[in-house]
């Protein structure tokens, strides 16, 4: 008797030490969960905090005294007259009215505040409009990318170095004046890469983004989604079938930069298909979105019930009947889901295109499947490598714009497979 | 025409033979009485004259567009005068592409020898007449071939069965295309990896130390030889892959745990979309962070200390690398957890033990096997991850375990290797692919071993 007590008082005493352990294992699931979320906030505070400046652009609001002798221009639909005028000096004589303490032997330093492309975007405006020769019109230029970066961050040390003493105070006085202002950037979405960080913008990422995702897309989906009916529906239990299917499990698992040297040895160096275009991009994600979306179109069509299968056999469908008319348009819902989940796979994938080329600093828009193009990620890579902080802030914001896409796409996948796929 | 158009032009002849081979099997039935004296409905007949006006075509014009680059290149330098054709394949390969900037006029035509401007132009007649042929051919065969399958038709014919079967070989030749592209794989990797023996011997890359891939450009000058040791290369991708584990396995296995024993719907609900979207950021996004910000933190913080720390230190990289594998971890742990049998769970319960009790000591242990399988899988993807490394790994192979020292990867290597313009003969380029034939084969080996543990755990259960 005594005996049993004193065991059951040993459980009682070693139960608080059990329960405190308890307490602590808890503890540390709900620490591994918070480290894991708090690694995924701080990464999009920092992607934010770095990017959403990208998204504003600084401008110059100036009256321009478009006056023909100072720049050696006296007829303003000449071409060659338009070619060799001068169409920085009215520029940096219009900012040095603006500033009471600038004077001519400033010029150098206030040219430096607007923005190089500045002169080309009032040429353009002259030569389609040259009545305005002669006359002071009110115009707004890009400024300077330092004006640009300081502007943005007033305050910070860091962002400011590029600009003199002088030149801060200068930029402080206009912006009381409203003549440097800062804005929605729509350079960012209207341009291709640029080396000068106010005039680039993501626009020829994102259509070479959208070609090779093209490409990708009509290829990998068809090819993925026979292939699976083939091996659910048709396969024979033999030796090449499972060959097939330890190939489509191991190539799930291939790093991605291995497709990138098959690219380059097969399709560039055995083929000689030309380098960085979309086509060659879009054959090389294919061949690496095929296992994941064959995995999950085997997984969908797996899902649909024999019932349905037995009943088109009894009234008499051909196998194939069968498949085409009843498991495929009931399978759809989940092929297109894990299709998409496999297309966000590849429109953030950057390795395989380094090795194939579609690195290349490309100013132009591509305008087909066969132009030198870059993509979306491997532009954020090129900026990202720039020691130039007003890059870092263009990739910050084009990789705000890649997550956006990639974000909306999963959604779609979830919001998809919650409402059309069916639970038999 | 381009290819896309073609493409798009043998679609619609296709579309126009269903169409034709429709109308073409209705006539032939009319006089027999209607559609059901036909062994097959019309429908079948049409896909079977579709069938076989696009399929040969589509080939035609895949092979075509395959090889005419190749054929083109060769026909070029072929025309040069015998002075200028090029040694061996490095010059040819400069050479080609100085034709094709003349071509495209990226280079003005003044700054070459007149061949080369005379090659261009050939270049660019032999595209344009290369375009014309393919055109040419690929329309006159669909249409042909289009032809002769509707002339084909006949009520006898059993069109429902033949479409069926070629519809079967398709699929097939879809499945079958995992194999090409493993074959493919294995001779482009194994082909060069033979050509880098042949100049660099077996014993140099398996156990020599020193990395330093510069050769000479040029035979007049003065350059390192080159050194192709892997072995820092090996130890940099090792040092970087464990302290991505230190990070992903801990966290990503008490996640799972607490997820799968602990947490209710509601939070679960919530709590792994959460976890799952670290997954789906692209790899650049993390390359970035660990470059941009983890990396200066970890350096301020070292300097702070009084340590001295690269500003591309290994620990960032594989830091950054490890959050990225957390839900891989987890979601693998998550399934292994869950099919452990309940009745373990409760028989464990119902002695008293618990909850914690029942996970240390008779699920963990149920599990173990198909959790190393994960981890393996997990080993895996950090071994090949490409990205983070190139953005914030660096380029100097050092030889070092010290977490806060630069090192360099077998995937940097590669990449560094072969962006940009390169010879294709070089020890340099070659080398790439030595490195990614070892790189294929790690990852093999670990994803048959994780495979073959997680299925034969697996199957203990079921």
């Amino acid at each position: 008797m005594t005996d049993q007590r004193s065991q059951a008082e040993i459980v009682r005493q070693s139960l608080k030490r059990r329960y405190r352990k308890e307490r602590r294992f808890r503890a540390y699931g709900i620490a591994a969960i918070a480290v894991a979320l708090a690694a995924l906030v701080i990464l999009f505070a920092d992607i934010i905090g770095k990017g959403y400046a990208g998204f504003m652009k600084t401008t110059l609001t100036l009256d321009v005294q478009l006056d023909g002798e100072m720049m050696y221009l006296d007829d303003a639909t000449d071409e060659r007259q338009l070619k060799m005028a001068d169409f920085v000096e009215p520029l940096v004589q219009a900012l040095i009215r603006e500033i009471p303490s600038a004077t001519e032997s400033d010029r150098d330093a206030v040219r430096d505040l607007i923005n190089p492309y500045a002169s080309v975007t009032l040429r353009d405006a002259l030569k389609a409009n040259p009545e305005w020769l002669n006359t002071t019109r009110t115009m707004t230029f890009l400024a300077h990318t330092d004006v640009d970066v300081y502007v943005k961050h007033a305050g910070d040390e860091a962002y400011s170095i590029k600009l003199s003493e002088q030149q801060r105070e200068w930029v402080d006085q206009l912006q009381e004046k409203d003549v440097v202002e800062t804005s929605f950037n729509d350079v960012f979405f209207q341009n291709g890469d640029s080396r000068d960080p106010s005039k680039a913008g993501i626009l020829g990422a994102v259509v070479g983004s959208l070609l090779t995702m093209f490409v990708t897309l009509i290829l990998s989906f068809p090819i993925g989604v026979a292939a699976a009916i083939y091996l659910e529906e048709f396969a024979p239990q033999n030796k090449l079938t499972d060959f097939i299917e330890v190939n489509i499990n191991n190539l799930a698992a291939v790093p991605s930069i291995i497709f990138g040297l098959l690219g380059l040895a097969v399709f560039i160096n055995l083929f000689g298909m030309p380098r960085s275009v979309p086509v060659v991009g879009g054959l090389v994600l294919t061949l690496m979105t095929l296992p994941t979306i064959i995995i999950s179109s085997r997984a969908a069509i797996k899902s649909v019930p024999p019932s349905i299968r037995e009943a088109a056999e009894g009234i008499g469908a051909s196998k194939m009947q069968v498949v085409l008319h009843h498991v495929l348009p009931l399978a759809m819902p989940g092929m297109l889901t894990g299709s998409i989940i496999g297309m966000a796979q590849a429109l953030g994938e950057t390795a395989p295109l380094l090795l194939i080329g579609m690195v290349a600093f490309i100013v132009d828009v591509p305008d087909g499947f066969f132009d030198s193009a870059t993509v979306l990620p491997v532009q954020v890579f090129l900026w990202a490598g720039s020691p130039e902080l007003a890059f870092i802030e263009r990739a910050s914001a084009a990789i705000m714009v890649l997550l956006t896409f990639l974000i909306s796409m999963n959604a779609l996948a979830i919001w998809m497979r919650k409402r059309l796929e069916r639970r038999w | 025409m381009q290819p896309a158009n073609l493409l798009l032009l043998t679609l619609v002849l296709a579309v126009v033979a269903y169409g034709l081979g429709y109308a073409r099997s209705r006539a032939l039935a009319m006089p027999l009485g209607g559609i059901r004296h036909l062994k097959s409905l019309p429908f079948y007949y049409g896909a079977r004259a579709a069938l076989w006006c696009g399929i040969p075509a589509l080939i035609v014009l895949a092979l075509w567009a395959a090889f005419q680059g190749k054929v083109i290149q060769m026909l070029v330098i072929g025309s040069l005068p015998p002075e200028m054709i090029p040694a061996d394949e490095g010059s040819a390969s400069l050479l080609l592409s100085k034709i094709s900037n003349v071509a495209s006029g990226a280079l003005p035509p003044g700054f070459v020898e007149a061949p080369i401007v005379e090659a261009a132009e050939r270049l660019k007649a032999l595209r344009e007449q290369s375009r014309m042929l393919m055109t040419a051919l690929v329309v006159s065969v669909a249409v042909l071939a289009g032809f002769l399958g509707w002339l084909r038709i006949r009520p006898r014919i059993n069109a429902r069965e033949q479409v069926e079967s070629i519809l079967k070989w398709l699929f097939f030749a879809c499945a079958a295309l995992a194999i090409l592209t493993t074959l493919g794989i294995i001779f482009s990797v194994a082909f060069e990896t033979f050509r880098f023996f042949e100049k660099i011997s077996f014993v140099e890359f398996f156990f020599g130390t020193s990395w330093s891939p510069q050769t000479a450009l040029r035979a007049d000058q003065v350059a390192a030889e080159g050194a192709f040791g892997m072995i820092p290369l090996f130890t940099g991708t090792l040092l970087i892959s464990a302290i991505a584990m230190l990070v992903a396995v801990p966290v990503g296995l008490l996640s799972a745990i607490y997820l799968s024993e602990y947490a209710n719907k509601r939070v679960r609900s919530i709590v792994k979309p959460l976890l799952e979207m670290l997954a789906g950021i692209p790899t650049v996004v993390y390359g970035f962070f660990a470059a941009l910000t983890v990396a200066p933190f970890i350096s301020n913080l070292a300097a702070s200390l009084g340590i001295e720390a690269s500003s591309q230190s290994a620990l960032a990289a594989g830091g950054v690398m490890g959050i990225m594998i957390i839900p891989f971890v987890s979601s693998l742990s998550d399934d292994v957890i869950n099919a452990v049998p309940q009745s373990l769970r409760d028989g464990s319960l119902a002695l008293g033990a618990t909850q914690s009790e029942t996970m240390k000591k008779v699920i963990f242990p149920a599990a173990l096997p198909g959790i190393m399988g994960g981890i393996l899988l997990a080993v895996s993807r950090a071994i090949g991850e490409t990205m983070i490394v190139v953005m914030a790994a660096g380029l100097a192979a050092n030889l070092t375990a010290n977490p806060l020292e630069t090192v360099t990867t077998v995937t940097v290597q590669i990449v560094t290797l072969l962006t940009g313009d390169q010879e294709f003969d070089s020890a340099k380029t070659l080398a790439a692919f030595a490195l990614g034939a070892m790189l294929f084969l790690a990852t093999l080996l670990l994803n048959v071993i994780a495979l073959k543990i997680v299925r034969k755990y697996r199957e203990q259960y079921d």
